[in-house]
């Protein structure tokens, strides 16, 4: 399995995945932990979680295969949803809880 | 040319009516996932062109001017992508 086959099926596996530095326990960015923390405010309470500073291959292959070149990247669902500013800016006007809430992913914070 | 010149200079494909950038570098000086190196910037940029398009297709015109950039001198660039409206500023169409 190449890294962009590995990458699709954690994305089609689990409901979220975040690709981050570090893991939500012990972020090492803190763009990465600011995401962290509004999926926690959220009421999410499973992410998946890749540490993409443990593969560089991981870490490359992750920017090609969203075409977006910073870390970290939310999947809700097998969708790239963005990066920190957009995560936040869609937890701060709601828009971040009702996708969760229609992806079936969690309950209200 | 400078790292702020230089991305000024790219972010002009995107026709901005204004461009704001903050060098963040030295907040995020020797934290372990800026290992890389590479500065961190912070852009506000305003422009017709992001009407219409959603926040991530936004960042993507961004990214896709700021180009390979993005693989090298810059680690982080934090953005809001405006327009004129959002920003609060009179557009080019605009008549009184």
């Amino acid at each position: 399995m190449n890294v962009q086959e590995f990458i699709r099926e954690q994305v089609t596996t689990h409901p979220i995945v975040l690709f981050m530095k570090g893991t939500p326990q012990f972020p090492q960015c803190g763009f990465s932990a600011a995401v962290v923390q509004v999926l926690k405010q959220s009421g999410v309470t499973q992410v998946a979680a890749m540490n993409v500073l443990e593969s560089d291959e991981l870490r490359q292959g992750i920017k090609e295969y969203s075409n977006w070149p910073t870390i970290p990247q939310l999947y809700i669902n097998g969708e790239f949803v963005g990066g920190c500013d957009i995560v936040k800016e869609m937890f701060e006007n709601g828009e971040l809880q009702q996708m969760l809430a229609d992806a079936g992913v969690a309950g209200e914070a | 040319m400078n790292t702020i010149d230089e991305l000024k200079r790219r972010l002009e494909a995107l026709t901005p009516i204004s461009i704001d950038i903050v060098d963040e570098s030295a907040l995020h000086a020797r934290h372990p996932g800026a290992r890389a190196g590479g500065g961190h910037y912070r852009l506000t940029i305003v422009s017709e062109r992001f009407r219409g398009a959603g926040r991530v297709a936004r960042h993507r015109m961004v990214f896709d001017a700021v180009g390979d950039l993005m693989q090298g001198r810059i680690h982080a660039l934090p953005m809001n992508a405006l327009t004129p409206e959002e920003a609060g500023k009179p557009t080019n169409k605009e008549s009184r």
